[in-house]
């Protein structure tokens, strides 16, 4: 099948859906692809780059459509676009279902097939093809970058001849993957980093990338379905905001990555907190596009309030445009690779597959989102508690465990005196050496380096055909039959002897340094 | 040569055996060690053949020395070091069957005089040991072989009721052992005899077909130590002091490998013999432990990249390097990673492979130094300070649910903690279970990534995007 990217028409976009590298394998995977002359131009990647890894250049949109049949695209399609889409296409971007009800309807009117990147349900498998995933971690890293833009300050303290200067103090509301990325962004520049998230089990999460989590001393867990927030109560709430209000006062850069699936991004930073804040600070609120997560945010603007700088882009991705095309064609080449299994360039719409049913919104001109509730894979499975309780066999030992090496000494030592009343003096001369060699070999043994074990197993069985000596005195017998067995016992322990010194030897000559 | 040149000829072999088992204590001295073996064996012959005892029949010594000595070289050369498991165990097999025939020699012998009827039936009773020792030995051992080169399934043989069988076994040879004292005592106990050695060929089958394929490192140390203590036998029979001392020092290494086998699997010896590893216990709760996460594959490039991004590698080789011959790749990969500054090591379960050692042996044929080459103790503390671990064909040796599920058949066994590091990366060839039957829940821990396909492929593929 063929694959049509065209240029993104929404203004200020620059991101494109495929790169010249993920180009070159989806070809491998029996496809072929085409895309809108300068779509890659403003992510830094050129018409010429593009055809060097087999991509045919079209010039003119409309051309392009309708050549296609699989259309990879970033955002959501325009009205114009709308009206290139036909049945036999199958759409892949981000759709936001949940937001954009009347897009739906105009989509499905099409009776094309749309998979939504934003609906991939955040299950283990998926991952790779978590496109959300992918552009928060650029958000994060990129909201921290923005914010040393417009911070007057180093992120990293330092003793200089010319004085010291302290290190910046960035706290990170909401440790999700733009929390995070941004958490280690701001760590590896240098600065004093805290965190805060309602769901607890991020907290190790937090600390492993050597950040401060910040601790409410309330039990409530905020985690929801699918690994995302919750709503929490009112009292968790106002000991949250306490919380920030007497942060904001020390730090000198927030950044806010909280957000609820589906609802208006809480409020967090007030306008009093602002006030408090140092002049100078930062904030970037990473939830402007739902809303915001400051009072004074204002969509797609940096303002300055109270001497406070308020970052509020939605388009921090792109802002990066070159390294989110490469994430964002790598999660769609993943995607591709679960539709296409039997990499002849057919795509199925397999809606068994837990991901690709999450993201089909629209089936032939069918809306079919929402998808049945996701199940949790990665979670543990659940304990079993009505197992059959382990019956505990702890057998009482019949002699107490202090006193058994003294027991196993006593009947050893009868059963070698019972011996000794019996056996003759010549036997007992001989059981003497054996049960000396046997401590020897105990003492000897021990002291075997771990990593020889195998070259002492063939020494050890070389030397054990040390038995050839009794079938030498035997070969000397009256009678053909027991001469010839001597003379056979001779043989195999010959090819024992010299077969396990040689391998021993070849074993050891590899042992080196 | 006298009898007295003889027997200081014995003591000297003696010592040097002593010796070589000495020498092996670390890699320095363990080639000196060999060559003071070589030196006793040629000794303690050399001494025996114009000793007293060998009056004819020099020439039939020296062709079978020449033909036997010829193969074992040929043997030697032609193994490839995957397969010494094998060739151990069927070096085994040959001293069991010597035993056998060594003893059955010696019964035909009726010149020996003895001064009292207790000396002549202790001699009977030890002519009787010995060929029994030699018979199990030699049918372990030839089945072990089986099993380890794949000609036999590595799967449990478990017949019904195959304890009461074995004790059976055990009532009948001592029964055996009675009738052939009474015959023996008038000139005859050939039949006991021989019906005694099938019945310990018997017990030497079933003995190691019912053991699982996991359990193979104890049982090819302890046929070694039987080897041993066979030699041990027909030394009290032919009244020959060296053959004592050299059995019980190689009987006595035998059994204290396969304690250290035993311990490393936290099993106890006799479950071990009892066989049926990993199907019998834990049959009910075991389900709880059923896995419901996802495995999360990758590719080789992207190994490749993991590893050269990171600063601390850890090497957990298991039985499928061996069967993939992979390790001389990861020799090549060891080589790349650092000559970019990277600090690889190799931990070593102590049973991982078949065989005591064996992942050393490997790891040594493709000229790993053995500096960097680490046993499961001196590193399992380092793990959460390493930024990658690859788990080569191994499972049994990684699973956590030995630490974490008490009701695992494995529970209890001392693991390689990999998924303490940062990431794990396991080269798989599909989703089946080790050998012990259990599942691994590290697979599908979040930090665990999967490398499917035959490990030797895979590896080479992550050496050329290494190196790229």
């Amino acid at each position: 099948m063929r694959i049509g990217v065209p240029r993104e028409l929404y203004s200020g976009e620059k991101r494109v859906a495929t790169t010249p590298e993920v180009a070159g394998q989806l070809q491998k995977l029996g496809f072929t692809i085409a895309i809108e002359a300068g779509a890659g131009k403003l992510a830094n990647f050129s018409d010429d780059s593009y055809a060097k890894a087999g991509v045919e250049i079209i010039k003119d949109g409309d051309e392009l459509w309708k050549s296609s049949d699989i259309i990879l695209k970033v955002r959501a399609p325009a009205d114009d676009e709308i009206s290139l889409l036909k049945d036999k296409h199958t759409l892949i971007s981000f759709i936001w279902p949940a937001q954009n009800s009347e897009l739906m309807d105009k989509l499905a009117a099409t009776k094309a097939t749309i998979l939504a990147m934003d609906s991939i349900p955040r299950i283990s498998r998926a991952q790779k093809m978590d496109a959300l995933s992918s552009m928060a971690n650029i958000a994060g890293y990129r909201a921290v970058v923005e914010a040393a833009q417009h911070f007057g300050r180093f992120f990293t303290g330092q003793i200089t001849a010319a004085g010291k200067i302290p290190p910046a103090k960035v706290l990170v509301i909401g440790a999700g993957v733009a929390g995070l990325a941004a958490i280690g962004a701001a760590k590896s520049m240098g600065a004093i980093v805290r965190a805060f998230d309602t769901r607890p089990e991020v907290k190790e999460q937090v600390e492993s990338i050597d950040a401060e989590f910040l601790m409410l001393e309330f039990e409530e867990d905020g985690s929801g379905e699918g690994g995302y927030a919750k709503t929490m109560s009112d009292e968790f709430i106002r000991a949250e905001m306490e919380l920030f209000a007497q942060q904001a006062k020390e730090v000198d850069i927030i950044i806010t990555t909280a957000l609820i699936p589906g609802r208006p991004a809480p409020e967090l930073i007030t306008q009093e907190m602002v006030e408090s804040m140092k002049d100078g600070s930062i904030v970037v609120d990473l939830a402007a596009e739902q809303g915001g997560n400051c009072k004074l945010t204002k969509r797609d603007k940096v303002v300055i309030k109270h001497g406070v700088t308020i970052i509020g882009y939605t388009d921090l991705p792109s802002r990066l445009a070159a390294q989110s095309s490469q994430l964002y064609g790598t999660n769609l080449r993943h995607l591709l690779t679960d539709m296409c299994p039997d990499k002849d360039g057919v795509i199925t719409v397999n809606m068994e597959d837990e991901a690709v049913r999450g993201g089909t919104v629209i089936n032939n001109g069918e809306i079919t989102w929402p998808p049945p509730a996701p199940k949790l894979s990665a979670a543990p499975a659940a304990k079993k508690t009505d197992a059959a309780p382990v019956v505990a066999e702890i057998k009482k030992p019949l002699i107490p465990v202090a006193i058994q090496p003294y027991v196993m000494m006593l009947a050893a030592g009868l059963c070698l005196y019972g011996l000794g009343t019996v056996a003759p003096p010549s036997f007992m001369s001989h059981f003497t050496v054996f049960v000396l060699s046997c401590f020897i070999g105990y003492m000897v043994i021990w002291n075997v380096s771990p990593s020889l074990h195998t070259p002492l197993m063939s020494v050890t069985n070389a030397v054990s055909s040390i038995i050839i000596i009794g079938a030498l005195t035997q070969v000397s017998s009256e009678g053909f039959f027991p001469v010839m067995l001597a003379g056979f016992a001779i043989l195999i322990t010959s090819i024992n002897i010299t077969g396990g010194f040689a391998v021993t030897r070849r074993m050891l000559e590899m042992f080196r340094k | 040569m006298s009898e007295g040149l003889v027997t200081v000829s014995y003591i000297g072999a003696t010592i040097l055996f002593i010796l070589t088992l000495g020498g092996l204590s670390n890699q320095e001295t363990a080639r000196r060690g060999n060559m003071y073996g070589m030196l006793g064996m040629t000794l303690a012959v050399i001494a025996t053949v114009l000793g007293p005892e060998v009056t004819k029949n020099t020439w039939l010594i020296i062709i079978m020395m020449i033909i036997g000595g010829g193969v074992g070289l040929t043997l030697a050369k032609k193994v490839q070091m995957t397969q010494m498991p094998e060739l151990v165990a069927i070096l085994h097999s040959l001293v069991g069957f010597a035993a056998v025939l060594v003893g059955y020699v010696n019964f035909m012998d009726h010149s020996i005089i003895f001064a009292t009827p207790i000396e002549k039936s202790i001699h009977e009773i030890e002519i009787y040991l010995g060929v029994l020792i030699g018979a199990v030995t030699f049918s372990g051992s030839v089945i072990a072989f089986g099993k380890l080169s794949g000609k036999i399934g590595g799967k449990p043989l478990l017949l019904p009721g195959r304890h009461l069988l074995n004790l059976g076994l055990l009532i009948i040879t001592v029964w055996l052992c009675d009738v052939f004292l009474d015959q023996a005592a008038t000139g005859g106990g050939t039949y006991p005899l021989f019906l005694m050695t099938l019945v310990a060929l018997g017990f030497g089958v079933h003995m190691v077909m019912a053991i699982g394929g996991a359990d193979m490192p104890v049982v090819v140390s302890m046929l070694n130590s039987y080897s041993g203590w066979a030699a041990a036998a027909t030394g009290f029979m032919l009244n020959n002091d060296l053959l004592i001392v050299v059995g019980a020092l190689v009987g006595s290494s035998g059994a204290i490998l396969s304690y250290i086998m035993c311990r490393a699997m936290n099993r106890k010896f006799f479950a071990v013999i009892a066989g049926g590893f990993g199907t019998s216990e834990g049959s009910g709760p075991s389900s709880s432990a059923e896995q419901e996460g996802e495995v999360t594959p990758v590719e080789a490039e992207e190994v490749a990249m993991m590893l050269t991004d990171s600063k601390e590698i850890m090497i957990i080789p298991g039985y499928g390097m061996a069967v993939a011959q992979a390790q001389h790749t990861v020799n090549e990969i060891t080589k790349a990673l650092k000559a970019k500054k990277i600090n690889v090591r190799f931990g070593i379960h102590p049973v991982a492979g078949r065989m005591p050692g064996h992942m050393n042996v490997l790891l040594a044929e493709a000229k790993v130094p053995y500096d960097i080459v680490y046993e499961m103790d001196e590193i399992n503390e380092d793990f959460p300070k390493i930024d990658v671990s690859i788990v080569i064909g191994a499972n049994d040796i990684v699973n956590p649910s030995a630490q974490d599920e008490p009701n695992s058949p494995i529970a209890g066994m001392p693991v390689l903690e990999v998924w303490k590091g940062t990431t794990t990366v396991v080269l798989k060839r599909s989703m089946a279970s080790g050998y012990a039957g259990v599942d691994n829940p590290l697979f599908y821990k979040e930090n665990t990534r999967m490398l499917f396909g035959d490990a030797k492929d895979s590896l080479d593929a992550v050496l050329k995007a290494i190196n790229a």
